[in-house]
């Protein structure tokens, strides 16, 4: 703050300085408030995450309500209006069966984002637990994550997954634990060096000289530190999980039709896009393009909020 | 040198170790009976007993284990159920056509990404960086599959300039006599320019599709490392010595930007060899990812293991000769190794 304050020589930009750091110094009530006028500066700084913010609201909301706005059933078929291109009736037209677009994308956001959720949740569980343990006991533990790293960064991912689900079984649960392995070493490796750093740390010293046992500190205090940087880890790898689970669903594997699901709807529009029904694969495809999208950009902006760099 | 190299594949070893194992656990130690597996769904009792047995699934795991890597060694990848062919070979006879696809599709990455990079590095906050960074973000987050298509849609049925999306060649055309495998390089030693022509017309939506896939983090890597290197001092000094922009940019800093990109190339082949498979069933490509796709379909196990393990091991391979490249580029990295 000194420093920022003794370069700001423009009358202008000194009296904002003041300001600021008032207003800092009224902010340090809570670690909580910070973070939040942060994030609010951040958002105001940079519109393009405010709009990723806008963005993950309305395929949330879609999630959420998706059967309460759509007009038709997802299931229903009406092969009476079949192949039929966008209209007022039918706003991203229909399928082969006469089934609706549009119900069927906004249904499916419940789905792929449920996938997608998961196997970050559950990539966070195993890799991120594991790469605690490795930085902050070392030896064994270490050599054992790391060599598990190692073994999986050996595949090419894709191939992996698709490996991983053809030999477990075809289904939605096995999606998600692929994904989940392939993203182990990134979340391994994250959590290990963020870990590392802190075992000999001022408060982890603190907390052992008072007597907690380890588990208790590497859970209850180191755990807790990490947590922001894992969180953008987990949205910047969001985009990735959703891709990959709709390019395994695309080539057959998972999901089944006729289950609403991005990467199968693409897949059924496929044969049809080379005779000119553009829009039964398109749809599905620019809804998973804007949600990896939306999670790309929406992770570049929390390592904004949450990168201390950035934060003065 | 040597030594170098040496050393670098006994790194590789374990990765190709690992590869293997995982390849196994993924068959025999996973819940279901992988004889029942490998038998179909419409099998007998007795069928699943007999494939048992020959399989050697009745005994215990590590002589299982050896006996895998015994066949692995010799080349023996199993036999596929649905056309009874031993997978081997269909994999050797369909991997050049993968080859080609994802060889040319990081060229055509390369060509779009390293330039675009350079531009967005020499004039950074310029349109062409805003550019960059556009592509790169809406580069990673485009289904490969999607793109594939709408390139499909848009250049063989809205305007007709490409060939249909089916295949390698297209039926009025035989395929070259075959020196490598790969139908540019085989027409062009026969001089068969007809043929060239046809099967570049066929490659060159999918190896797009591939490039635009592998664009970004090639173009952000060569923008970030120009970024560092032009603020550097031994760059500061030669235009200090007058020397042209040109030579300043393409002779000094180009040279050592490019060591970063290299080290990329490693995450950029992940992406292409997975992107490949679904390349591969959009175009109707006869690689060896389509040859996957097919067998997972039919419920065709083998097939599916000697793919990914074919896959991991040029992985591995390929991430081998990476580092090796980057000692002979480098001469600091062969006297640290």
């Amino acid at each position: 703050m000194t420093a920022s304050a003794a370069v700001a020589v423009d009358a202008p930009a000194a009296a904002a300085a003041v300001l600021a750091a008032a207003k800092a110094e009224r902010a340090r009530g809570t670690g909580l408030t910070v973070t939040l006028a942060h994030a609010r500066y951040v958002l105001a700084e940079n519109p393009v995450t405010a709009f990723a913010f806008g963005l993950f609201a309305l395929i949330v909301l879609a999630a959420l309500i998706g059967p309460l706005i759509t007009a038709y059933d997802p299931l229903a078929s009406d092969t009476a209006s079949a192949l039929k291109p966008p209209s007022a009736r039918h706003w991203f037209g229909t399928d082969q069966l006469g089934r609706d677009i549009f119900s069927r994308v906004v249904i499916a956001t419940q789905l792929d984002l449920f996938i997608a959720i998961a196997s970050v949740a559950l990539v966070f569980l195993m890799g991120g637990l594991a790469g605690l343990a490795a930085g902050y006991f070392g030896g064994w533990t270490e050599r054992i994550v790391s060599r598990i790293a190692d073994t999986v960064m050996a595949f090419p991912l894709f191939v992996l997954a698709m490996g991983i689900v053809a030999a477990l079984g075809n289904t939605v649960q096995n999606i998600i634990l692929a994904t989940a392995i392939v993203n182990f070493p990134l979340y391994a490796r994250v959590a290990r060096a963020e870990a590392n750093v802190r075992r000999e740390a001022g408060f982890v010293q603190a907390a052992r000289l008072s007597g907690n046992g380890e588990l208790r500190i590497l859970l209850g205090h180191i755990l807790p530190n990490i947590m922001p940087i894992m969180i953008v880890q987990m949205s910047l790898t969001m985009g990735y999980a959703i891709l990959n689970a709709a390019g395994l669903s695309f080539i057959g594997l998972g999901v089944r039709p006729p289950t609403p699901e991005w990467g199968i709807m693409v897949a059924e529009g496929a044969a049809f896009m080379v005779s000119g029904e553009w829009w039964i694969a398109f749809f599905p495809g620019a809804a998973l393009m804007v949600a990896v999208f939306c999670f790309n950009l929406l992770g570049d902006g929390l390592r904004d909020i949450v990168d201390p760099q950035r934060r003065t | 040198m040597l030594s170098m190299t040496l050393k670098r594949m006994m790194v590789a070893l374990p990765s190709l170790v690992g590869v293997v194992i995982v390849t196994f656990v993924l068959t025999r130690a996973l819940p279901g009976d992988p004889a029942a597996y490998f038998a179909g769904p419409a099998a007998t009792k007795e069928a699943i007993d007999q494939i048992r047995s020959k399989l050697g699934l009745d005994k215990p795991l590590p002589t299982q284990f050896v006996h895998y890597v015994w066949d692995l060694a010799r080349g023996d990848l199993g036999q596929s159920l649905s056309t009874g062919q031993p997978v081997a070979t269909e994999i050797r006879t369909r991997l050049p056509a993968s080859a080609e696809l994802t060889l040319v599709g990081l060229l055509v990455s390369m060509t779009i990404a390293v330039p675009l990079g350079i531009l967005a590095a020499t004039r950074p906050g310029s349109i062409v960086d805003h550019t960059c960074r556009v592509v790169a973000t809406a580069g990673v987050s485009l289904p490969v599959f999607f793109t594939g298509l709408i390139l499909a849609y848009v250049f063989y049925y809205l305007l007709g300039l490409s060939p249909a999306p089916l295949g390698r060649l297209d039926i009025f055309y035989s395929a070259p006599p075959r020196v490598t495998g790969l139908y540019l390089i085989d027409s062009a030693f026969a001089r068969d320019w007809e043929v060239f022509a046809a099967s570049l017309k066929q490659l060159i939506l999918p190896a797009a599709t591939l490039g635009i896939f592998s664009l970004a983090p090639i173009a952000r890597m060569t923008r970030a490392s120009m970024l560092a290197v032009l603020v550097s001092d031994f760059v500061r000094t030669a235009r200090a010595s007058g020397l042209s922009p040109f030579t300043v940019v393409f002779t000094y800093a180009f040279r050592n930007a490019m060591l970063p990109v290299i080290t990329t190339l490693g995450m950029v082949f992940s992406f292409l060899l997975g992107a490949n498979v679904l390349v591969e069933k959009v175009f109707a490509w006869p690689g060896i990812g389509s040859y996957a796709v097919e067998a997972l379909i039919a419920s065709d196990f083998a097939p599916v293991q000697g793919f990914v393990l074919t896959m991991a091991a040029m992985y591995v391979m390929l991430n081998l000769l990476i580092d090796i490249l980057y000692g002979l580029i480098d001469p600091r990295v062969r006297i640290e190794a």
